[in-house]
């Protein structure tokens, strides 16, 4: 009998359907562990630390007690240095980015630049600990500051910045550029008016990315000395602080077992923040997509 | 936003001594734009070689050829937008307004201004209708009533009847041939003295494209047009002069009727009458 070239029963198929078949097995296995895993680590995380979050966690200081100590300045201290931290790294990124991907002339230092950029994104977060404390707390004189550490962590994280931005920034058909070139509009202009908010949920997400990253970073912070006992909180940039991560260590690194739930509750503190972050950005670009349909 | 100041330079240029070249005796209208001697290679492949012609006021000249012949390239020279692409490089003057569009006191954007463009595909702004047209003048320091210059605009590209009620909704909402329109709307409000297009006709049915066709006519008595176009009905139908080119090379410019009826060379006559190509 002559055999159908769409009979199911055409060997070499069912060899790739199968073949396909347990690709995706694979995959989906390796989805599934790492979702459990992660889901696992907040479990544990949650059933230590929740019996500690109330509002009076939140709003006192460290003590030596663990039933009367608290995330309050190290919540606070967060707040500062993240804010601290948007207003100094995102106008520095994104304008890097946008002049190295519009203005400027790609010739050998736009390329050496770049280079260098993709290579500092690799430097150990403590590297970046060093520099700030040379630099920052030492050579321009700021202390232990609000300001050394949020300008040591806007150094760590501007690499991330650029580069998210710069892919961000390529995604920009050139047709659109081109549209407003003919129009007799400049570089500039076509970037500030065109490329930027066409680009900017992309940019959104990489700068969400970054400051993620620098909210948990610990080791730069130790390096230019954030305290890990404040019992006040930061009245202006200059002042000394304290920071989550700093904190959680601080408790983690207690022998007794209630600092350890304290220190969970500290992270459940720490991840709200993040959520909380991730979720506004998501919400924005949200929005400003629905604007561009 | 015009050529006056240009215009005003070009004097003091000329009486510097810089050469002009005089377009034909023979040449009936007023030449706006004299492509002289133009060779255009990319990292040293010509695409163009030794193109003269003149553009005239207020008609249309149409540039045919066979694919990959450098229609687009010679299009996209003209207002210097081949600028954008790397390793191209231009010999030859294109004459505008006194001036070489080419030369190195001429600001590129300035150009631009004065010489508007819509591209094969239709490139809308990711924006409203409205900002898609008031841009281009807004940037430029236009004064005068907006709202009455977009409603101008619309109008001239035949498209206001279809977009009057939904001026403040996004342009990537219209059909294709409708952005095709606000492209040309777009280009208008900036009241170009000279409008490219290159092919902007090849995405769009038959009958947007006779809107468009319509469309250019009537744009004609206020505009100089260049267009590039595969089709030979379409150059035959709405221009008043013709450009054919192959591989480089101009093989033959003329009046349009007289270049489709009674074509000077071989090349040109097998080309229109379709035998080749
Ligand atoms: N950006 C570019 N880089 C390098 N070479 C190019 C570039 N654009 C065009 N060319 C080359 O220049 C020549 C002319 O191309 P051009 O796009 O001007 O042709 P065209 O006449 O517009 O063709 P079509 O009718 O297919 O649009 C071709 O050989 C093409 O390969
Ligand atoms: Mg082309």
């Amino acid at each position: 009998m002559k055999r159908s070239p769409l009979e199911l029963s055409n060997t070499n198929i069912q060899k790739r359907h199968r073949k396909a078949r347990m690709f995706r097995l694979l995959c989906a296995g390796v989805t599934w562990l790492g979702a459990a895993l992660l889901a696992i680590l907040l479990i544990q995380i949650t059933l230590d630390g929740i019996k500690w979050l109330d509002i009076q966690f939140l709003t006192s200081f460290p003590s030596r007690f663990p039933y009367k100590a608290g995330v309050k300045s190290a919540l606070v201290g967060t707040l500062w240095l993240i804010t601290m931290i948007a207003i100094v790294s995102i106008p520095i990124g994104v304008a890097t980015a946008l002049y190295l991907e519009e203005l400027s002339h790609k010739g050998r230092i736009a390329k050496i630049v770049e280079v260098n950029i993709a290579n500092l994104a690799g430097v150990p977060s403590i590297v970046y600990g060093i520099i700030g404390l040379a630099i920052f707390v030492r050579g321009l004189g700021f202390e232990r500051s609000l300001v050394s550490g949020a300008l040591t962590m806007s150094l760590l994280i501007l690499p991330v910045i650029i580069i998210a931005s710069r892919e961000a920034i390529k995604t920009v058909p050139m047709s659109i550029r081109h549209a407003a070139y003919a129009l007799g509009a400049t570089k500039l202009q076509t970037a500030w008016a065109h490329v930027l908010p066409a680009s900017f949920p992309g940019i959104l997400t990489g700068v969400i990315l970054a400051l993620s990253r620098a909210i948990g970073e610990t080791a730069p912070l130790i390096m230019i000395g954030a305290l890990t006992y404040v019992a006040f909180l930061p009245e202006g940039p200059m002042d000394s602080f304290t920071a989550l991560p700093i904190q959680i260590f601080n408790w983690v690194s207690r022998p007794q077992q209630e600092f350890h739930e304290l220190a969970a509750g500290g992270i459940i503190v720490l991840l709200v923040v993040l959520l909380t972050m991730n979720a506004t950005a998501i919400f924005i670009r949200h929005k400003t997509e629905k604007k561009l349909q | 936003m015009s050529a006056i100041n240009l215009l005003e330079e070009s004097i003091v240029e000329k009486t510097a001594g810089e050469s002009e070249s005089i377009p034909s005796q023979t040449f009936p209208d007023e030449v706006i734009l004299d492509i002289d001697n133009v060779s255009i290679s990319y990292s040293g492949n010509p695409a163009v070689k030794h193109v003269s012609f003149p553009i005239a006021k207020n008609r249309i000249t149409s540039i045919i050829g066979p694919s990959g012949c450098g229609k687009s390239t010679l299009l996209r020279s003209i207002n210097r937008m081949n600028d954008f692409i790397d390793g191209v490089t231009v010999d030859g003057n294109f004459i505008y307004a006194g001036h070489n569009v080419y030369s190195s006191r001429i600001d590129p954007v300035e150009v631009r201004r004065n010489i508007g463009m819509v591209f094969q595909k239709p490139n809308p702004f990711p924006k409203t209708i409205y900002k898609n047209i008031s841009w281009g003048p807004q940037i430029n320091g236009f004064t005068g009533s907006m709202d009455e210059l977009v409603e101008k605009s619309l109008r001239q590209a035949a498209l206001w009847d279809e977009v009057r009620d939904r001026l403040h909704e996004s342009a990537l909402g219209l059909s294709g041939g409708q952005q095709q329109r606000l492209c040309i709307a777009r280009a208008l409000a900036m009241e170009p003295d000279i409008l490219l297009m290159d092919e902007p006709c090849s995405a769009l049915d038959p009958i947007s494209t006779s809107h468009i066709e319509d469309l250019l006519f009537d744009l004609k008595s206020r505009y100089t047009i260049v267009i590039v176009t595969h089709n030979m009905q379409q150059a035959a139908r709405i221009s008043d002069y013709t450009a054919f080119l192959e591989m480089g090379d101009l093989i033959e410019f003329g009046i349009t009727d007289q270049l489709f009826t009674r074509p000077n060379q071989k090349r040109t006559e097998e080309y229109v009458t379709g035998r080749f190509g």
